[in-house]
């Protein structure tokens, strides 16, 4: 054999087989076995207790806990809340990713660490303290209270807490598409004439806008499985201003643990549906963007 | 010769072009509304825990903080960060290790089993080890007939505690191990370093800021996590009664400047959490900054 026959040889097989090559790094035996023992006993095991408890009731218990009135105005509260919430965390988390990638003032650096802050805060500091200020003592609570609109204590209360803990994922999301458009396209609709309003409303928007959708799919779920902030403020009257973890919490109080599986489920079956199509986003937009590697980050916090 | 680096150079370009293309009265607008918007929904509410925590004087914010159910409720959490961020952080790094440096089947199952907890509302994630260890399942019953108690008791706390933040450290070296090749490490092999020589002069320093950050937002979470460490915990005054808590705890007995006395506690532990956010992103910018130095030097 000449020494290019071999040299072609191994190279053709590196070409077809890349991965095929032993892997030198050490310890993946190690990494891998505990990863997959710690998984194990800390999420597959647990989970698959609601599915073991879900199958050993019947069909008609389980039916009609999930479409107890009750339950249902739980589910509505939790879904209209969330969607309302993602819905004003798109507008301002919007307005504040551009601004903080636009513009340049004093206090800027302050503004950005501040956004994270709903991340940071423990959910219960949270749901006391917008308690405190929507409240109707608070300093903004009182006022609104004098023109005979109540926020806490109500359902506008919930929704006040879930803009308060979706608010960073989409700013965090949209921030670094912002950052990484390019000046060009910009500057070639300014040159076809289309003003400022034009350029964002036909160039800017469409660019950001699966980023956009991300970041509300995201807010939208973690305001949904929110717990913590919101039964504080909320005041939890069932039927009115009792939100689905909420009614989860009532019924494992009272032992009713098949009842709690049962809304469990639904709830789950809800977020994943979300994550998923989150998923499938990122996966179109990874292509084509540079900021996937913050959207790690972000979701990170998802719970907080 | 020096030259700017490409992200300041684009930084200042992104500037005037934003200088130049609103006009002054828009900007201006939209900036006071922005600011106008962190006050009420972020600032406000910080400034009232504060207020409130010190309403009734320095002597009852003292008091409340040195309470033996405060002192025991610190202890609790305390216990429940040592056990869960040791763990998670072993965890983290042998995920990250296994998925970033190695090619197997399934990779994409175990990184969506990594997210698990952040789908599922935290009411969830404690319902989830109430079912596994409840007095009714059959493992609960058996560890009970040992006289192990697990739900409503501090173990529980700490496995509740342990699920709701294993993912933060793997998730934040994921992407941080991604964008670094395994060459480095392959050298160091080449060259003769043991795997732990490997480990500690190559690999260590090369993830440490973003170790150093996932460690910090997992023991924040430990520290501050209410709903599923509230369905395990049994709300036992002064045993099984985590800092968050017993705000919760205190604020229902109405006995507010008390809860927001305790309250800044936590809000502290969130404040050194954003500051560990900004010291690691700004190492990491600096460490960009210097590889980006030394390869335009190479070049010339």
């Amino acid at each position: 054999m000449t020494m290019e026959h071999f040299a072609a040889l191994t190279g053709a097989q590196a070409e077809t087989a890349p991965r095929k090559a032993k892997n030198p790094l050490p310890g993946f035996g190690l990494s891998i076995g505990y990863t997959l023992t710690y998984l194990g006993i800390l999420v597959l095991v647990p989970l698959s207790t609601i599915v073991f408890k879900t199958a050993a009731m019947p069909w008609r218990e389980f039916w009609a806990t999930i479409s107890a009135s009750r339950a249902i105005a739980a589910y509505g509260l939790s879904f209209v809340g969330a969607l309302s919430a993602g819905a004003i965390n798109c507008i301002f988390g919007t307005l504040l990713a551009w601004v903080l990638v636009r513009y340049r003032f004093l206090g800027r650096k302050l503004l950005d660490a501040l956004i994270d802050l709903p991340f940071a805060v423990p959910t219960a500091v949270a749901g006391i303290a917008l308690t405190a200020v929507w409240g109707p003592h608070g300093p903004i609570g009182e006022p609104l209270n004098n023109m005979g609109v109540q926020v806490a204590y109500a359902r506008l209360g919930v929704l006040v807490a879930m803009v308060f803990v979706g608010l960073p994922f989409v700013v965090r999301t949209v921030q670094p598409v912002l950052d990484g458009l390019s000046a060009d396209v910009e500057e070639a609709a300014a040159t076809l004439g289309a003003g400022r309003v034009r350029t964002f409303f036909a160039v800017i928007l469409p660019h950001m806008a699966p980023a956009l959708f991300t970041g509300f799919a995201l807010s939208f779920a973690r305001a949904l499985g929110e717990y913590g902030s919101i039964v504080f403020i909320s005041g939890n009257m069932p039927g009115r201003t009792e939100i689905t973890p909420l009614l989860i919490m009532t019924k494992l109080e009272q032992f009713d643990y098949r009842g709690a599986t049962a809304l469990a489920v639904v709830m789950l079956l809800a977020s994943f549906a979300v994550l998923f199509m989150v998923n499938s986003i990122q996966w179109k937009r990874k292509s084509h963007s540079k900021s996937f590697a913050t959207v790690p980050r972000v979701r990170s916090f998802l719970k907080g | 010769m020096t030259t700017l680096p490409s992200t300041t150079a684009r930084t200042i370009r992104t500037a005037s072009i934003g200088g130049a293309s609103e006009p002054f009265w828009l900007r201006a607008t939209l900036i006071a509304i922005s600011l106008g918007f962190i006050f009420i929904v972020l600032l406000l509410p910080l400034y009232v825990v504060f207020q409130t925590a010190f309403r009734d004087g320095v002597r009852t914010y003292w008091n409340a903080l040195t309470d033996t159910d405060t002192a025991s409720a610190i202890q609790v959490t305390l216990l429940a960060v040592a056990i869960a961020v040791p763990l998670n952080m072993i965890f983290g790094f042998a995920a990250a290790w296994s998925i970033t440096r190695f090619e197997f089947r399934g990779k994409r199952f175990i990184v969506s089993l990594i997210d698990v907890p952040f789908a599922v509302s935290p009411v969830i994630s404690g319902m989830i080890f109430i079912l596994m260890f409840g007095a009714d399942s059959v493992l609960g019953a058996w560890l009970s007939t040992y006289g192990i108690k697990v739900v409503f008791a501090l173990p529980g706390i700490v496995i509740a505690t342990t699920f709701v933040t294993f993912p933060f450290v793997a998730r934040e070296l994921i992407p941080v191990m991604q964008t670094q090749s395994a060459e480095q490490e392959l050298a160091a092999l080449t060259l003769g370093a043991s795997p732990w020589r490997m480990f500690q002069l190559v690999t260590l320093p090369n993830i440490k800021w973003g170790l150093f950050y996932g460690t910090t937002l997992c023991a924040a979470r430990a520290v501050g996590e209410f709903g599923a460490v509230s369905v395990v915990s049994g709300h036992i005054r002064g045993e099984t009664n985590t800092l968050p808590l017993h705000v919760e705890v205190v604020y229902n007995e109405y006995h507010f400047s008390a809860a927001f006395a305790v309250a800044t506690l936590l809000v502290a532990v969130a404040l050194i959490t954003l500051g560990a956010k900004s010291v690691a992103e700004w190492m990491e910018t600096n460490k960009t900054l210097e590889q980006k130095k030394w390869a335009m030097e190479e070049v010339q």
